[in-house]
């Protein structure tokens, strides 16, 4: 037995323990929440409850989710606001990864070391920033507001920019919030591909944004769907950057999620738009991990 | 001696003119000059950091000169970009391209070109069958062995159809067996292609079979060019003649020259060398006189009225079947290098000399080789 142990156990073990890590703090809990979205609202303690006749369970909150349009115009202004914020994130990200990784390796340092500074101060200071900033009195936003008025024909002109409780707000906030998880990916890949292709593009005749096209953008693919999962999936269940700064008349997901769960206390409910939020997170993944076992076994690395 | 640069004869196809690369104070390339004839096998040939690589990046335009002009065809391409240089480059790495098939990769030059879609899918075709890859179009690059990479590399740089091809290192990543192959084959290429063809290697035998004419590099300078042949056997300075194969080197001092040959007393070969040159160095200065191990006849008599006759003893004795490499003692406790070949089947006993044996060596006039630097 004790051989037994030292021969497997051990390395038994370690490959066990991050399963039994995602069995009782993600799967265990995910299965008591789909079951919860199966059940009525009662009102004991927890709030929930199941029909006494077969087949107990309820599906009308899946149903709700159809017909309350409050559910899907929360989720469609959840995507388009994080699709928004991904693109932008990928945009402003590209270029600075590509640029931390053609300059000297001292540098490269200290550039990796300011994309992840903001992580040192509170996520929730920054926000409140960010409010400060919006307001109309700020130095931001009399400065949008003058060169609004400077670009738009004089009967337009705006005495100042109404950002707080926008969309707009809420995907300023988090493409500020969320760069650093779509450069980092970016940086790993960009960093990791041969610079000697770039030169054999270019001894071949293409100028340097041919070069950009041809061989640094689709060998670069891997990083921004990384990236772009990495910014994505959180900005669309995004809580708190909403709340602060987004508009309570057009909600996103995360905030129907908690106003379901504290304010009406209608657990089944928010259990059930979770269920739906995670099962239109999954679909990307899926499709991500599809698209890399199709490059590993066809393109790939020489 | 032959070190007539037969390249500035004709009309030079590529002429480097006093090139200088410096990286902060370090000098990658000294003030090179070089002419270079259409249609020429021409190796540059050094060790790791003498500046080879970078005088051919600076020819494929990757690199600046910091001084000195390039001409390719007679025009000046000291300033171009590598994209509008009519030079393509074969790289060490290859540097296919890992998310494009053979075909894509051979093809990706042609889209900068004015053609028909039919009349590029027909040069593909014609590359792909010059380096014999037809039926491989359609694989990525990591589904091809080593060879096979190194000749999609080779289709691609040709494509275009260049004025010159830059080689970097082409046999490096290769086996032995697949190296010696490849080489004819890329002389053979060359001939057909009319290309003219500059290759950067570290191997001296590579250069030796493949090239037409060899540039010797050494910290940023090109200590000689020549053919194979002169290279090795009219070496130019100590350098060279150190580099290239394996050579015997005695110090010496010259006490008489005249009627073409010069004689030279050297210490260690305790008298007085003969050695047939045509430049007539000073009296008095102080030269070294080179020579190949395999110009050095090795007997076990004292051979009658020669000249350049030393007495020594076998020291150690390497047997490589069809020779066999003497390592000889000289009097003054000087060794020597003797290559000689096994004319006869003869058992160990039948061999010319053997350990700790008497033996006396000696050379011709015409085979010392004479170096003043």
């Amino acid at each position: 037995m004790r051989d037994w142990f030292n021969r497997r156990g051990w390395r038994d073990l370690i490959i066990a323990t991050p399963y039994a890590w995602l069995i009782v703090f993600f799967l265990i809990p995910f299965l008591i929440v789909v079951v919860m979205s199966l059940a009525i609202m009662k009102s004991a303690s927890p709030p929930f409850g199941f029909h006494e006749a077969f087949p107990w369970i309820d599906l009308g909150n899946f149903a709700r989710l159809f017909q309350d349009t409050l559910y899907i115009r929360a989720f469609v202004s959840s995507l388009i606001n994080a699709l928004i914020a991904t693109l932008l994130c990928l945009l402003i990200g590209y270029p600075m990864a590509l640029g931390i990784t053609r300059v000297s390796k001292s540098w490269r340092n200290i550039l990796l070391m300011l994309v992840i500074l903001p992580f040192w101060t509170s996520f929730l200071l920054r926000v409140y920033a960010w409010i400060g900033m919006m307001g109309s009195n700020s130095w931001f936003n009399k400065l949008l507001t003058s060169i609004y008025n400077f670009a738009v024909p004089s009967e337009w002109a705006l005495k100042s920019i109404p950002m707080m409780n926008t969309s707009f707000a809420v995907v300023l906030v988090m493409v500020y919030s969320y760069l650093p998880f779509m450069i980092l990916p970016l940086y790993a890949n960009l960093e990791k591909l041969d610079t000697t292709l770039n030169e054999a593009a270019m001894d071949l005749g293409s100028r340097p944004w041919q070069v950009f096209r041809d061989i640094t953008l689709p060998l670069s693919i891997p990083g921004i769907i990384a990236g772009g999962l990495l910014v994505f999936i959180p900005a669309t269940g995004e809580l708190i950057i909403p709340s602060l700064v987004g508009s309570s008349a057009n909600p996103m997901i995360g905030r129907v999620i908690a106003d379901e769960f504290n304010s009406a206390r209608d657990w089944p409910m928010a259990s059930a738009v979770a269920v739906a939020l995670l099962f239109l997170m999954v679909l990307p993944m899926v499709f991500y991990n599809h698209y890399e076992a199709k490059a590993q076994n066809a393109g790939g690395k020489p | 001696m032959a070190a007539t640069d037969t390249g500035a004869a004709a009309a030079p196809f590529v002429r480097i003119e006093g090139v200088t690369k410096t990286f902060g104070t370090f000098r990658a390339v000294d003030d090179v000059s070089l002419d270079i004839a259409k249609g020429e096998l021409f190796s540059l040939l050094g060790g790791s950091g003498c500046g080879k690589t970078t005088l051919l990046r600076m020819l494929a335009g990757f690199e600046q000169p910091t001084l000195g002009r390039i001409f390719i065809d007679g025009q000046d391409m000291t300033s171009l970009p590598p994209y509008e240089r009519p030079v393509n480059m074969m790289f060490q790495s290859y540097a296919l391209f890992p998310h494009m098939s053979v075909e894509q990769n051979v093809g990706y030059g042609l889209k900068h070109e004015d053609l028909t879609p039919a009349q590029r899918s027909a040069r593909v075709k014609e590359m792909l069958e010059l380096v014999k890859l037809s039926e491989l179009a359609g694989r990525k690059p990591h589904q091809l062995s080593g060879g096979q990479r190194q000749r999609v590399a080779l289709a691609r740089a040709l494509s275009k159809q260049p004025k010159l091809l830059l080689l970097d290192e082409p046999l490096g990543a290769l086996d032995k067996k697949l190296r010696e192959h490849t080489q004819f084959e890329l002389m053979n290429i060359q001939d057909r292609t009319g290309i003219t063809f500059i290759v950067v290697t570290h191997d001296q035998e590579e250069a030796m079979t493949l090239s037409s004419r060899i540039a010797v590099m050494d910290r940023g300078v090109i200590r000689q060019v020549g053919t194979p042949n002169e290279i090795y056997e009219f070496p130019s300075n100590r350098f060279v003649a150190d580099f290239i194969g394996s050579i015997n080197q005695f110090e010496g001092e010259v006490i008489r020259t005249g009627g073409g040959m010069t004689d030279v007393s050297c210490p260690v070969l305790s008298g007085t060398v003969k050695a047939a040159t045509d430049a007539t160095p000073e009296r008095g200065s102080k030269v070294t006189v080179a020579v190949r191990p395999e110009k050095i006849t090795i007997t076990r008599k004292a051979p009658s009225g020669g000249v350049n006759v030393v007495r020594g003893t076998v020291r150690d004795l390497g047997y490589f079947g069809k020779d066999s490499l003497y390592r000889v003692k000289l009097e003054s406790g000087h060794l020597v290098l003797v290559n000689s070949v096994n004319t006869r089947r003869s058992d160990e006993g039948g061999r010319v000399a053997q350990w700790e044996d008497e033996v006396w060596l000696s050379f011709e006039p015409s085979s010392a080789i004479l170096l003043t630097d």
